[in-house]
């Protein structure tokens, strides 16, 4: 279970530029859930993203990972058992890297990077296996650096190697907002078969209200920093996009855009 | 001079240089880090093997020492930017100016000749093995095997996974995060070899020539940068090769460009201009071709 608890969230305090993103914030997400938010441009999606990976500083509040308080523990330390795709695909892979390299320091994460190979023969067999399932061709271009694949292609990788070694959580922002409709419908469909098999608890950005309705089981609408729509089970399940859709006009009026 | 000594200057220089551009080729494109440490450590290496050969070390002893005392540098200059969060290229500077007078305790005075020790060149050994007055040839094949082993040692680190962390975090530190490593660590560990290993090329530069001079430093991430810079547009070329060995052939090549405007009439005292001069022909002819890598948030 994910606990944000009174978070507090200023950028440059004290500035002329101070931005209060959040104010006495708090969310529980509970184990398995998979939550889509969505929101306005700068309701705090990515704030509270950061905040709970701890890629930024909070002002006040806790932050509880199962129970235990994580609050002042580093990034790196808590992508132990965190995934986390980000909406640049260059983000997640190494881009002089091929894809097979890739993929191996991908399922080392977690275990020691000492001065043994990298990978053996069996390992690639595998890792092609893997990306036979992909069903984009990715078996036969394994050998070229990763920078010349496509935006989708990387995605696609990026999100096999954040979701490759045992992580209980997912994180993704905004993940499919850089490709093209059709990629960005394969790696959502990716992205769903990936967490139910490995019972993810997973959080999603996402600008489509689409996939937000369809795909998990918890919605929530984030405006100026608080959650404007949150439902869960039935309630989720019973959502229609134009529902959020009238909602989202309202804030967005209100906001003047 | 004559031709043959032309060529001789130019295997030896370009040897030494290339294990000095094996470290930058670490700082400079793996991690892309301007690192001016070296212009300190690679003087370090060399007066640490001027104070310990005048103590009766062997040659042997003078390598290690100089290459763990590198380490020490790089770390530090790891700690200053990683830890302290001084900018990189400041960082490396202020390790270097900090080696500046390390280098003068270590040494006790600004040059410091060994002529009549034994070398890592000039010693029984060597001397029995390809006679009393081959100096330059001892010198090239001595260097020669150890180019090759450390350049096959920093290939083979480099096919690791630990090598593999090192490359990525130059590549993409927000993927050394998520694979939840502290991408500052594996900063400080790419320093750290490469100041190892530029102060044990300092090491042998010194037992070549048989003398410390603290101003030899001066210029050498210059020098490495555009070695690399070279080799890396030969690796572009011809893509089967490897870097390291890249790196090998623009130190060559470089020196070669540098003995032909000397022989040609330039004087020694021009030689840190065209060194700067080079670099940034260098630099702008590679502006037109795009190289940015680093991927950022
Ligand atoms: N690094 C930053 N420095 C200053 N302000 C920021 C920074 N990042 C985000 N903000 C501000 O914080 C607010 C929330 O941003 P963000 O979390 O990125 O929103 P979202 O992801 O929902 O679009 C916005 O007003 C944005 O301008
Ligand atoms: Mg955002």
């Amino acid at each position: 279970m994910i606990e944000l608890v009174n978070i507090n969230k200023y950028y440059n305090p004290g500035l002329i530029t101070e931005t209060c993103v959040f104010d006495n914030f708090s969310l529980k997400i509970k184990d398995k859930q998979f939550v889509s938010v969505v929101g306005s441009n700068g309701s705090g999606k990515t704030t509270m993203l950061n905040i709970i990976c701890g890629s930024i500083p909070i002002d006040s509040g806790k932050i509880i990972i199962d129970g235990q308080d994580i609050t002042n523990k580093k990034e790196f330390t808590r992508m132990k058992n965190i995934g986390r795709v980000y909406q640049n695909p260059a983000l997640g892979t190494s881009p002089h890297l091929n894809i097979i390299e890739n993929l191996a320091i991908a399922e080392n994460k977690n275990k020691s990077f000492n001065l043994s190979k990298l990978y053996s023969k069996s390992d690639e067999e595998r890792y092609k296996e893997l990306l036979k399932g992909l069903n984009l061709g990715l078996e036969d271009r394994c050998d070229i650096p990763m920078k010349s694949l496509s935006g989708g292609q990387k995605q696609a990788v990026a999100l096999l190697m954040a979701t490759m070694t045992d992580i209980d959580f997912l994180i993704l922002d905004e993940h499919t907002a850089a490709l093209d409709p059709k990629t960005a419908d394969i790696i959502m469909e990716l992205t769903d078969r990936i967490i139910k098999q490995k019972n993810l608890t997973s959080i999603m950005v996402t600008h489509n209200l689409r996939y937000a309705v369809e795909y998990g089981n918890r919605l929530i609408m984030m405006h100026e920093g608080k959650t404007v729509i949150d439902k869960e089970g039935s309630e989720k399940e019973n959502i229609k996009v134009d529902e959020v859709l009238k909602k989202f006009t309202e804030i967005s009026i209100e906001c003047g855009n | 001079m004559d031709f043959f000594g032309i060529l001789v200057g130019i295997l030896i220089e370009g040897l030494i240089y290339s294990i000095v551009s094996f470290g930058v080729y670490i700082t400079y494109k793996i991690l892309d880090f301007p690192d001016m440490t070296v212009d300190g450590s690679f003087p370090l290496g060399m007066s640490i093997t001027a104070t310990l050969t005048l103590m009766g070390f062997s040659p042997i002893y003078t390598l290690l020492i100089s290459f763990i005392l590198g380490i020490i540098a790089g770390i530090l200059t790891g700690i200053i930017h990683v830890k302290l969060k001084v900018g990189d290229l400041l960082s490396g500077i202020i390790m270097m100016i900090a080696l500046y007078s390390i280098n003068l305790r270590i040494a006790g005075r600004p040059n410091l000749p060994f002529f009549n020790k034994d070398t890592l060149f000039r010693n029984d050994l060597f001397i029995s093995i390809f006679g009393p007055n081959n100096r330059p040839i001892t010198t090239i094949v001595v260097l020669l095997v150890i180019v090759i082993i450390v350049k096959i040692l920093l290939d083979l680190f480099l096919s690791t996974k630990r090598g593999y962390l090192l490359r990525t975090v130059g590549d993409n530190e927000t993927l050394i995060t998520q694979l939840a490593i502290d991408k500052g660590n594996i900063k400080i560990m790419g320093l750290a070899i490469a100041n190892g290993i530029v102060a044990f090329a300092g090491s042998i530069y010194a037992h070549d020539r048989s003398f410390f001079e603290i101003s030899a430093g001066t210029g050498t991430l210059v020098i490495a940068v555009s070695n690399v810079i070279i080799g890396m547009q030969i690796m572009n070329k011809f893509h089967n090769i490897k870097p390291t060995t890249a790196v090998i052939i623009g130190s060559l090549l470089y020196r070669a460009v540098i003995s032909i405007a000397i022989s040609i009439g330039l004087e020694a005292r021009d030689l840190k201009l065209i060194t700067a001069i080079l670099l940034l022909i260098i630099l702008i002819l590679n502006k037109f071709k795009s190289t940015s890598k680093v991927v950022k948030r």
